[in-house]
């Protein structure tokens, strides 16, 4: 069996990465290459590109034509993203401040215990997200599980009109990722000495103080990590403002989506796209900077 | 479900008052917590047992729904579409990150390690809708068509990073010191693979290709575009099912979706929590 695996250990690592690099690299970092092509082409009408070059999708992000052919200004699409943004943002502050507790609560626990709750937190996580969403219909929507009852006992007269909301897309993007929030706080909170509360304590901090000066400030990896894993899958989040925003109240996701299903404006999809995809890497920069300072200031302490 | 009001935790000083670190309320935040993680699920199972034909109506108990999800051939043809798809996806993707995991824990330091770890776990970063794009792109670019084939092969790519990362976890919380045992007393390399790092392994790959199951399985974004007319599988025909209307049948096809993943993830972690325990002896 071994005899004709590579003799050197160069040989045998690039033989066992190699279908590893193979799928990936063919079908997720040609196929992305390919996208930010196509971004620079002419959509073709009944879907994909003519190989004609133009900046067309960039520039429709921005401006529009009238009817004489002038170029004006569209601030449509600019607000679409600009929502998208605050959106996320929101959410993932929701998501903090709901999930921040639990993830302390649950590092209080017996370690027998921890397991128990954590595997609680994570099972929503591995079922379909696009269920869960729809149950948010049931509960949020007109004649739902909130309005029946208010409506029955006379507190509200009319439908309280809260699906295709911003506030129902918020309260869905804060319900599908809140996993990601808690898991990495624990992560960082499990390894937190309590020794040094107590030691804070002692040294007259009261328990605010003990909470924002050493507890919070220790954790910080996990809390800036659970805010990137909330953050980034809300910004091209699709399903949420696509059945609680009612497909009128478009985030990029779904924006994205729709060049490719109804518009089959491709270029401009992938240009949307390209968009999503230099956010997401310029807030992994900016991470993974903080992250090279931490290193460096523990390193030098 | 009963939250137990924290006890001081052991080893700590024992006061009669809350003692340092712990905060009032934290409990019933907890319990508001998973009240908010669970109610749309309970909501969910509830209404699918609703007799009506609206699903926000109730009309009484039933367990019709389930009869006609049961018989409906399009639902019937998108399970076995789901099935095949994420069958199929797993055991590639299982075997790829298999291979890359044992090169990546045990093949020492060398140069490119951070770029193939930064590679593999690369579709974890990437926005689902992005990939669903660019994949959606490139095949209509290279003029491959074939249906479930397509699905299939963007499937594979991203549950590689699922697979991987528990195989490798268990790779590098195993002993190596029994490989080496086992080579000292003239295993070949094959040998020791085949009966002492593979046997060791096992449970992370069973792990892996687990996880690796379920993520395919409830996978719909990415299957909706590349997916074609004849490619539909369960999620995205729940999904246009919902577009039609809504009614307690998509509850019904959820709810058994729903515990299918359960009972997966509760396998995995019994699995992982055991293998966990083993490790200590």
């Amino acid at each position: 069996m071994s005899n004709w695996l590579p003799r050197s250990a160069a040989g045998r690592r690039w033989l066992g990465l190699a279908p590893s690099y193979f799928v990936i690299g063919i079908f997720m970092l040609v196929p992305m290459v390919i996208m930010g092509v196509f971004s620079f082409l002419e959509p073709n009408p009944y879907g994909g590109v003519k190989p004609i070059g133009s900046l067309d999708a960039y520039v429709k992000l921005f401006f529009e034509y009238d009817l004489e052919d002038n170029l004006v200004f569209n601030p449509g699409y600019i607000n679409i993203i600009f929502r998208s943004f605050q959106l996320s943002l929101g959410a993932t502050l929701l998501c903090l401040i709901f999930g921040f507790p639990v993830a302390y609560f649950i590092t209080l626990q017996p370690a027998n215990r921890r397991n128990f709750y954590i595997y609680l937190v994570t099972i929503p996580f591995w079922t379909n997200l696009l269920i869960r969403t729809f149950a948010w219909i049931i509960i949020l929507g007109r004649g739902g599980v909130i309005e029946t009852p208010l409506l029955a006992m006379g507190i509200i007269e009319d439908s309280l009109r809260m699906m295709y909301t911003d506030g129902a897309i918020a309260i869905g993007l804060t319900y599908s990722y809140l996993p990601l929030m808690v898991l990495p706080i624990y992560a960082s909170l499990e390894k937190l000495d309590f020794r040094l509360l107590e030691a804070a304590s002692d040294l007259y901090a009261n328990r605010f103080e003990v909470m924002t000066k050493v507890v919070i400030p220790l954790c910080k990896p996990g809390i800036i990590a659970g805010c990137l894993l909330v953050f980034i899958p809300c910004l091209g989040a699709f399903i949420a403002p696509n059945l609680l925003g009612g497909g009128k109240k478009l985030m990029l996701g779904s924006l994205v989506q729709f060049q490719f299903a109804s518009a089959r404006n491709w270029p401009f999809g992938a240009a949307l796209s390209m968009l999503l995809l230099s956010a997401v890497v310029i807030t992994l920069i900016f991470y993974a900077r903080a992250a090279k300072k931490r290193a460096v200031l523990e390193g030098s302490a | 479900m009963t939250v137990h009001i924290n006890k001081p935790a052991t080893g700590n000083k024992a006061k009669r008052i809350l003692p340092v670190g712990h905060y009032r309320g934290l409990g019933a935040w907890t319990v508001f917590f998973f009240i908010f993680l669970y109610l749309p699920i309970v909501v969910l199972i509830f209404y699918s047992f609703n007799a009506n034909r609206m699903v926000m109506n109730w009309g009484g108990f039933g367990i019709d729904w389930y009869i006609k999800a049961f018989q409906n051939d399009d639902i019937q043809k998108a399970v076995w579409n789901s099935l095949i798809v994420a069958t199929v996806a797993t055991v590639f993707a299982t075997a790829i990150a298999t291979i890359g995991a044992l090169v990546l824990a045990r093949g020492g330091n060398f140069r490119g390690k951070t770029v193939s770890l930064g590679l593999i776990t690369l579709p974890l970063m990437v926005p689902e809708i992005v990939t669903a794009v660019a994949v959606l792109i490139f095949f209509s670019a290279i003029g491959m068509n074939w249906g479930l084939g397509n699905v299939i092969i963007a499937h594979i790519t991203f549950c590689i990073p699922f697979a991987f990362m528990p195989i490798r976890a268990r790779l590098e919380g195993m002993d190596t010191s029994l490989e080496q045992a086992a080579r000292d007393l003239y295993a070949s390399e094959w040998e020791t693979f085949r009966f002492v790092t593979a046997p060791l392994l096992m449970p992370g790959i069973v792990a892996g290709s687990m996880l690796s199951f379920v993520i395919s399985m409830d996978d719909f974004i990415i299957t909706l575009m590349v997916g074609g007319a004849g490619s539909t599988t369960l999620p995205v025909y729940i999904y246009s099912m919902i577009r039609r209307g809504l009614t307690p049948e998509i509850n019904a096809v959820s709810t058994v979706l729903l515990f299918f993943s359960v009972a997966i993830v509760t396998a995995y972690w019994i699995v992982s929590n055991k293998s966990q325990t083993k490790t200590v002896h």
